[in-house]
């Protein structure tokens, strides 16, 4: 039963988005406090993401959006003191966190009991020699391996093993500084890699045993002993890539009843032993070809894989492991599914789950897209079909990339044997080459020895293949129709095999049905609102609206809200906020909301946050068969980033209502012409610019414009392909790079004002405008406003400029009627403000805005889409009042995940998510901020290496000077040095070829970190950009903007001034402006 | 394209991939998501015609390893999507073959989801599955046959082992097993804990099994509604008392009404890999495996009757004792086959028990 003892719970959040640890606890998070909620249990929150649904003011009491350090968290417990704990939810970080707690005797302190897995579990399954020696003990197979702490004690493990060796370093997050070693060169640079990133500088050497299947099982105990499996999954892809790279299907396809209880009675052991009170995850090899089987890894906490398996199940894992940690057993808790029956089963499915993970690889052109224990993937995708065909070719066409089928152009026109060799390599486009290889005709045996894919995922594809054959060779009929749909083929697709119109295609009069996710395949009658679609069978709409009338029969009329669907750069959680608090107003306002979204990591795809959930790609035919069957009032596009905007048009030819700010506005801010004239007409300045669909037209333009210019191309997320160039010879080495990525849209080019960059977001009714504030960036326009520091409120610009901006802003919310969200982006130089970009959609911002301010920026929004006036919210119009807080925005970035990327900031966002300090001062927040990004601060001054470009040595000197005035020792490659001496900075010359000895500074601490501008040159760059990727490796802070480096070396002042840090919650922070407003 | 027709009416096509012909059978369906190898050949679906919830079926084929009997007992077998190239090491061959050789009518391509939802709101029916295409004078001739469908009160005779045989010989405890249909795992289960099992057939009479001294009686799974027994149960209740009676599933049921309770038909039944037991003595939930049409009613158990295990989905009855009497029956399946090993533990606990009184008949020889 519950432990009424419990009046005050603290749960500790996952931190920034970097890969490996994304939305899912942000999802895991928010249920957790729900579920506490339920309890009646004061609820105290820190997580340093602003962007998490979780740091709501309405999810917990108390929100502490503080650095997750063992200080704040020391700090936080001495004032709150709570009776409990729960680290389980919170990602590896958290578990990291509640582990230096304990060692710090900070629980014992002040009694704080943590709640459900315990420390002394948590440590058996993630220290690798604990577990091995646990396995043992329990009498379950764990492959050959050594842990080793030094190069000497690796080398003496390959030479008794042999290679390939798989290497996995202790406590790191997806896996970070793993890999697979072929041979001793590999070996010896990843095992250096991997002692670096884990925090204990212990890394496991493993007997790989690559091509085995990858199984994984979501297990749940409780205090009672009592463990239900909620899902197994299988990894299309055999082990040797990180289950998070992996094509995952669920449940297992290939498996016998016996080897799935096997593994199952494995897992339970597994999780019986170490006496897991929770959620739990247990990955497994399975040989192909035998029993044997290996315990691969145990994660003793809610994941990515428990979220997933959530999503795929039905089963709110996160919350009935919330409840078992606050003294529950599953027995005892309701099943909220059926009603009736208790949390203590396991869930069976009627349908098949198949996941594809996005990689960021779109974006990162340079970047190595090999897969391996190392994951890559930002975000993920979820498809549900009856059939694995239709999971699968929905799951394809949920990745919104340039094709939506298994066939790709650019494998099409390869020779077989060119193809064949390819096949080998294990990347993200592996799928399709095997596809291809299907369509050319290879035998399928061949390919299973080849990529080491079970036969039966081979064969499936081919099916599916030979449907798009059979699609390209025979006239359509109905009976073809309907089994393409089945199979997942989309109309456009469909159209185009057959050369077909769409009047023929309706002619056949069928349509989509939609299902529904139950836990238990129809066994028992469950009203759960979450649906997939489905062709040739039955609909459970009407049945369910029918069954669930009741409870929503005050709700008029429903409103779709479209997702943003996976996580990637450019388009992250924030969305996800946006898409959730949406849903919300939407019930409050007196509508039904209905969800669309496809990426299972997230809070908005948990059936319990709109009225109705459909489980569906982001495609405009997913979502028109949607609209038929909800005949919603309208459409909302504006909270779903690109994705959902990138629907609008299709959408409205439809004839479906586009709710808020109008398609035609929409599109006036898109088209580069209509926008300038625009602009033009409102007299409202911008930088030069103009849209260009030829390299001829291109160079016609910059000889109006002049060098530097910035060129993007048009309908972007996070400024896809966006690059500041210097001559002609860039420029043309770009735009031809650019077509070849989309030739439909015009590349855009702009005169690059380089000034002080600043960001507004704002609320529009058409008439009046809402701006919460105006954020300041640190870095100088040219790096992209994701990637940039940004200060609330502004600390230095005029207040006469603010209202420049502010008349800007409304002018052109009233001029493009914008209803709902809108983000202004603005240049300032020379006193003059430009605006460079506006975006008619809810923005990165937003969820950082409302928390900032206490202003509801969606809800607003939603009042203002459905025909209130902002007047009437209670924050009146204008530029809200500023607060007595400072704020500052840290961009994180995922580099040590991704190799070959340069770290450079650019105009192309490479951040996966971000930080927010919060304090009562600019310094003390902005020393917070680096210390939410894990940045080190020491007393002993260590080395700091500088290499400026021509373009930054003027502006860079009273940051250097600082530097040296701050006590650290300088190093700087030739031409820096040359230009520090002539202006009385002592520096030692390094010359910058001498990588190596570089490197074994940065291996021993003693390079504290790297100024480095990048030169826009070829050759140059080269040298910078391999110091950059070395430090990374290292985990070395490396700046790229001489402004980032002077706000480090501010923080660092705080730092030295030994400044004591106090802690509070956002609520009163923002209250402290009040109180002293009204003094 | 094959047809298959329900008592109520209902009219499904789909495509056959299993042997030509048709049957009257009764409908049921099973949640499992693996296993439908030991699913098609437990001799308790006898007579029945199973819908498999989940789509993908026969990926991994059929192997030597996993039949629960040698000949499958059931009529029809209807599922979403049957696999056409199964894969896996130990597969002999698919599901569509394996189907065709055992004469058995199965159907793919059926909207099984709402088939579920139908059999799950009316209840159990009867109804005709067959290969064929039928014209609707042939299909509603069918659904006014098929309303007297019953499944008949001797079917454990068809599916029982015809004559008596002896299962791991050289185990220590010795055993006499009732086989009412009874699939292999039970009788591995039992082997694997040492024990030497005499199988009779359903028609054996108490005499014959007290005339050898057994050290415990053993009552298998098998199909049918248990109250029809009549012969078997009446021998049962000979029985009990003289020799330690376990029983499983229908020897479960048989068990309770020779001792004084009633049985009654579920709705649809129970029949899934994923039901939770929980044993009323700790409180300790079991994910069990089973497979019953038939419930003891909780009501009507006698006082001497203490539940063991009950269901936690419906709160029905799932196992009992009396222990005065050394009488043990649990209605879900400890031998899995297919589904979860939790409550493998059950036949720890009886082999124990019945070693247990193995080991102080041995102590009074040794004394004597």
């Amino acid at each position: 039963m519950k432990d009424k003892s419990l009046k005050k719970v603290l749960v500790i959040g996952s931190g920034p988005i970097v890969i490996g640890q994304a939305a899912e606890f942000d999802y895991a998070g928010v249920q957790a406090c729900r579920a506490l909620k339920e309890e009646k249990i004061e609820i105290v929150l820190v997580n340093s993401n602003p962007a998490t649904i979780m740091t709501d003011e309405e999810i917990a009491s108390k929100v502490y959006i503080e650095p997750l350090t063992l200080d704040s968290l020391s700090e936080i417990i001495k004032k709150e003191r709570p009776q409990g704990l729960i680290a389980t939810l919170g990602g590896q970080t958290a578990l990291n966190l509640a582990c230096e707690l304990d060692e710090a005797g900070v629980l014992d302190k002040y009694k704080v009991k943590l709640l459900g897995t315990q420390i002394d579990s948590i440590k058996k399954a993630e220290d690798r020699e604990l577990f091995k020696n646990l396995m043992q003990e329990i009498d379950e197979p764990v492959p050959e391996s050594s842990i080793v702490s030094n190069w000497q004690e690796a080398l003496d493990f390959s030479h008794k093993i042999g290679f390939p060796i798989i290497i996995r370093p202790a406590f790191t997050l997806g896996g970070a500084g793993g890999g697979i070693a072929r041979n001793e060169k590999e070996y010896e640079e990843i095992v250096h890699q991997g002692l670096t990133q884990s925090p204990i500088n212990q890394v496991l050497v493993e007997k790989s045993i690559a091509g085995f299947k990858e199984i994984e099982y979501e297990v749940i105990r409780d205090a009672n002993d009592t463990c239900i499996i909620i899902c197994n999954m299988e990894n299309i892809d055999p082990i040797g890539i990180h289950t998070g790279d992996s094509f995952v299907v669920a449940p297992s396809q290939t498996l016998t009843n016996n080897e799935f209880q096997m593994l199952r009675t494995s897992a339970i052991k597994i999780i019986r032993a170490l006496k897991i009170e929770g959620g739990c995850n247990v990955q497994f090899a399975l040989d192909t070809i035998s029993n044997q089987y290996y315990v691969i890894e145990v994660n003793p906490r809610v994941s990515r894989s428990s979220a997933l398996a959530s999503k795929a199940s039905g089963y709110p894992i996160a919350k009935i492991a919330t409840k078992i940690a606050i003294g529950y057993n599953l027995h005892e808790i309701k099943n909220s599914i059926t009603g009736k029956t208790t949390a203590a089963f396991e869930p069976a499915l009627d349908y098949v789950v198949v996941k594809i993970p996005k990689w960021p690889f779109d974006k990162f052109s340079s970047g190595d897209r090999i897969l391996g224990t190392k994951m890559k993937a930002t975000g993920e995708i979820m498809a549900i079909g009856r059939t694995f065909h239709a999971a699968f070719k929905k799951a394809v066409a949920s990745l919104e990339d340039r094709y939506t089928g298994l066939l790709h152009r650019e494998f099409e026109s390869m020779n077989n044997d060119e193809l064949l060799k390819e096949l080998y390599i294990q990347d993200d486009r592996r799928i399709f080459r095997l596809a291809q290889a299907i369509y050319n005709g290879n035998e399928i045996n061949k390919l299973c020895l080849i990529t080491k894919i079970d036969k039966w995922f081979v064969a499936k594809i081919k099916e599916i293949v030979d449907v798009e054959k059979e699609l390209a060779s025979k006239p359509i009929s109905k009976e073809l129709y309907l089994k393409a749909k089945q199979f997942g083929f989309l109309d456009d697709e469909i159209m185009n095999l057959t050369q077909t119109t769409i009047e023929k295609i309706q002619s056949f009069n069928l349509e989509a049905a939609f299902r529904l996710v139950d836990t238990c395949a129809a066994e028992f009658s469950a009203s759960t609102p979450y649906f997939y679609s489905t062709w040739g069978e039955e609909d459970e709409v009407e049945e369910y609206k029918q069954k669930s009338q009741s409870e929503y029969k005050k709700a008029k009329e429903n409103i779709i809200v479209l997702g943003s669907g996976p996580i990637r750069i450019g388009q992250g959680i924030e969305f996800d906020y946006c898409s959730v608090h949406a849903a919300d107003e939407l019930l409050k306002a007196g509508y039904e909301s209905v969800m669309i979204n496809s990426n299972p990591e997230t809070l908005s795809t948990d059936f319990d946050i709109a009225t109705r959930l459909y489980f569906e790609p982001m495609k405009s035919e997913y979502v028109m068969n949607i609209v038929k069957k909800e005949n919603p009032k309208g459409v909302l596009v504006q909270f779903g980033g690109q994705t959902a905007i990138n629907l609008a048009e299709k959408l409205q030819s439809e004839g479906v209502k586009i709710l808020g700010t109008s398609l035609d506005s929409i599109n006036a801010v898109e088209d580069r012409k209509v926008f300038e004239k625009l602009l033009r007409e409102l007299n409202i300045p911008q930088p030069k610019g103009c849209a260009v669909m030829s390299t001829a037209q291109a160079l016609n333009a910059v000889k109006e414009i002049g060098y530097p210019v910035l060129v993007r191309p048009s309908y972007v997320i996070g400024g896809r392909g966006m690059q500041v160039v210097y001559n002609d010879e860039e420029l043309l080495t770009y735009i031809t790079e650019a077509f070849k990525f989309s030739n439909e849209h015009p590349v855009l080019i702009d005169q690059y004002v380089e000034g002080q960059e600043v960001e507004l977001d704002a609320i529009s009714d058409g008439r009046d405008i809402l701006i919460p504030g105006i954020c300041e960036h640190i870095e100088r326009a040219g790096v992209h406003s994701g990637d940039s520091m940004s200060i609330y409120p502004s600390q230095n610009i005029s207040r006469k400029n603010e209202k420049i901006m502010t008349k800007y802003a409304t002018k052109i919310a009233r001029k493009l009627n914008i209803k709902g969200l809108m983000n202004i982006q603005f240049i300032i130089k020379d006193d003059k403000v430009y605006v460079i970009e506006v975006n008619p959609r809810a923005s990165r911002t937003v969820p950082i805005m409302s928390k900032v301010t206490g202003i509801p920026m969606v809800n607003i929004a939603i009042r203002a889409i459905l025909g209130k006036s902002i007047r009437r919210a209670g924050f009146g119009v204008g530029l809200y009042k500023k607060p007595k807080l400072v704020s500052v925005k840290m961009p994180i970035f995922s580099w040590q995940k991704l190799n070959r990327i340069d770290p450079a900031l650019a105009p192309e966002m490479k951040s996966t998510g971000e930080v927010l300090g919060i304090d009562t001062t600019y310094k003390k927040a902005l020393y917070k901020a680096f210390l939410a990004g894990g940045y080190k601060f020491s007393k002993s001054k260590q080395r700091v290496l500088v290499s400026l470009n021509d373009h930054c040595k003027k502006p860079a000197l009273p940051v250097i000077k600082r530097l040296f005035k701050q006590g650290f020792f300088i190093m700087a490659t030739w031409g820096t040095h040359k230009f520090l001496e002539k202006n009385g900075i002592p520096s030692k010359m390094i010359e910058k070829f001498m990588i190596d000895k570089l490197q074994k500074r940065m291996k021993n601490g003693r390079l504290s970190f790297i100024i480095n501008t990048p030169t826009t040159g070829k050759n140059s760059q080269h040298s910078g950009f391999q110091i950059r990727t070395i430090a990374q490796m290292y985990g070395v802070p490396s700046f790229t903007s001489i402004d980032t480096a002077s706000a480090f070396l501010r923080a660092y002042k705080v730092f030295d001034k030994n400044t004591v840090l106090t802690y509070d919650t956002i609520t009163n922070y923002r209250k402290k402006n009040f109180i002293e407003l009204f003094k | 394209m094959g047809t298959l027709i329900l008592q109520d009416g209902t009219v499904l096509k789909g495509e056959s991939f299993g042997a030509i012909g048709g049957y009257e059978g009764e409908i049921v369906f099973n949640t499992s998501m693996t296993g439908y190898q030991e699913i098609l050949t437990d001799p308790s679906y006898a007579k029945q015609i199973i819908v498999m919830t989940y789509p993908e079926i026969g990926n991994y084929g059929i192997n030597d390893f996993d039949f629960e009997s040698n000949n499958p007992a059931l009529v029809g077998f209807v599922v979403k999507n049957a696999c056409k190239n199964e894969s896996h090491y130990k597969s002999r061959e698919n599901i569509s073959g394996y189907l065709k050789s055992k004469n058995i009518v199965a159907l793919e391509g059926i909207d099984t989801r709402s088939l579920v939802k139908k059999i799950r709101e009316a209840g159990t029916m009867s109804a005709f599955i067959t290969s064929n295409d039928l014209d609707d004078d042939f299909i509603s001739k069918k659904i006014n046959e098929i309303q007297d469908f019953k499944i008949k009160g001797d079917i454990i005779l068809d599916v029982s082992c015809k004559s008596k045989y002896i299962f791991n010989p050289k185990g220590k405890v010795n055993l006499a097993f009732i086989d009412y249909g009874a699939k292999k795992g039970i009788l591995a289960s039992l082997a694997k804990r040492n024990c030497r099992i005499t199988v009779f057939p359903a028609s054996v009479s108490a005499n014959e099994i007290l005339e050898n001294n057994y050290d415990a009686l053993f009552l298998s799974n098998g199909p049918g509604d248990p109250a029809d027994f009549i012969f078997q149960i009446s021998q049962i209740k000979q029985l009990v008392g003289k020799i330690s009676i376990f029983g499983i599933c229908l020897g479960y049921q048989l068990l309770a009404i020779a001792s004084g309770a009633e049985t009654y038909k579920l709705k649809y039944g129970h029949r899934g890999a994923n039901h939770p037991v929980i044993n009323l003595e700790n409180n300790k939930v079991l994910i069990t495996s089973q497979n019953h049409g038939y419930a003891v009613d909780i009501k009507s158990i006698t006082k001497s009757m203490r539940p063991t295990y009950k269901n936690l989905n419906d709160g029905t009855l799932e196992g009992f004792e009396i222990s005065g009497l050394g009488v043990y029956a649990v209605q879900f399946h400890p031998e899995a086959n297919p589904g979860p090993e939790d409550a493998s533990v059950i036949f720890d606990e009886w082999v124990n028990i019945m070693k247990k009184k193995l080991n102080k008949i041995n102590e009074v020889e040794d004394e004597r």
